[in-house]
């Protein structure tokens, strides 16, 4: 299981803070096809995915233990 | 302090000023970005900022570094404020010393600039009449596409 954290506008969609998330040995990509199904609001919306506290590739395998974060356009400054 | 932070505690400009300050700096430039009450006819209540502060530490670092790299001398220290920020309320300090101004200046906007692109730290606007993340949505108040 992976633990994936959802931030500003994707926090208020999807409803968690962060959830855990059965997709071990899946890609990056993978993982985001798998959330627009559950959460279908996502979709189309430009998200970036950090895996371990870097922007992953969508190609990027994930691994237990891995902690990843959906990254909406950020607006720091 | 940290040199790179996120924090959740008014800012205190000349505290990152004096950090960088060294004997062979001939110029700090201290920016400050404040929260603004008008934003293209749309009056902003307050701001509400979010970090994913672990991730937002390591690329305000990882931006310091670039700008030590490029520019040879620098020395440069980044706080962002998060939670809820009132008008005139300072949310993000840059500050960057050199041995010379031009560079000093350069450097600075250079990290506003790159903390727009890379750092994972959202705002929300609060208006009288609705909220909205900024960045994660097609259209803003007025028809302006964001």
């Amino acid at each position: 299981m992976i633990d994936v954290h959802y931030f500003a506008g994707l926090k208020e969609l999807t409803g968690h803070e962060k959830e855990r998330v059965d997709c071990s040995g899946q890609t990056v990509e993978q993982l985001k096809a798998l959330l627009v199904d559950k959460y279908p609001g996502i979709e189309g919306r430009s998200i970036q995915v950090a895996v371990n506290e870097e922007y992953a590739l969508p190609g990027d395998v994930l691994a237990a233990g891995d902690v990843v974060a959906l990254i909406p356009p950020v607006s720091g400054g | 302090m940290k040199a790179f932070s996120v924090v959740t505690e008014p800012i205190e400009p000349q505290v990152y000023a004096d950090y960088v300050l060294r004997p062979e700096a001939g110029a700090v430039t201290l920016f400050t970005g404040h929260v603004r009450e008008w934003t293209k006819g749309v009056q902003t209540l307050y701001l509400a900022y979010e970090a994913y502060v672990p991730m937002a530490e390591k690329k305000l670092a990882r931006i310091g570094q670039e700008i030590e790299e490029k520019w040879e001398g620098t020395r440069v220290a980044i706080a962002h404020r998060i939670g809820e920020l009132q008008i005139s309320d300072i949310a993000v300090v840059i500050a960057v010393s050199s041995p010379h101004r031009k560079v000093a200046y350069e450097a600075n906007e250079y990290a506003i600039e790159r903390i727009k692109e890379i750092v994972p730290i959202w705002k929300k606007e609060i208006w009288n009449d609705g909220e909205e993340w900024i960045g994660d949505q097609k259209k803003k108040p007025g028809g302006e596409t964001g």
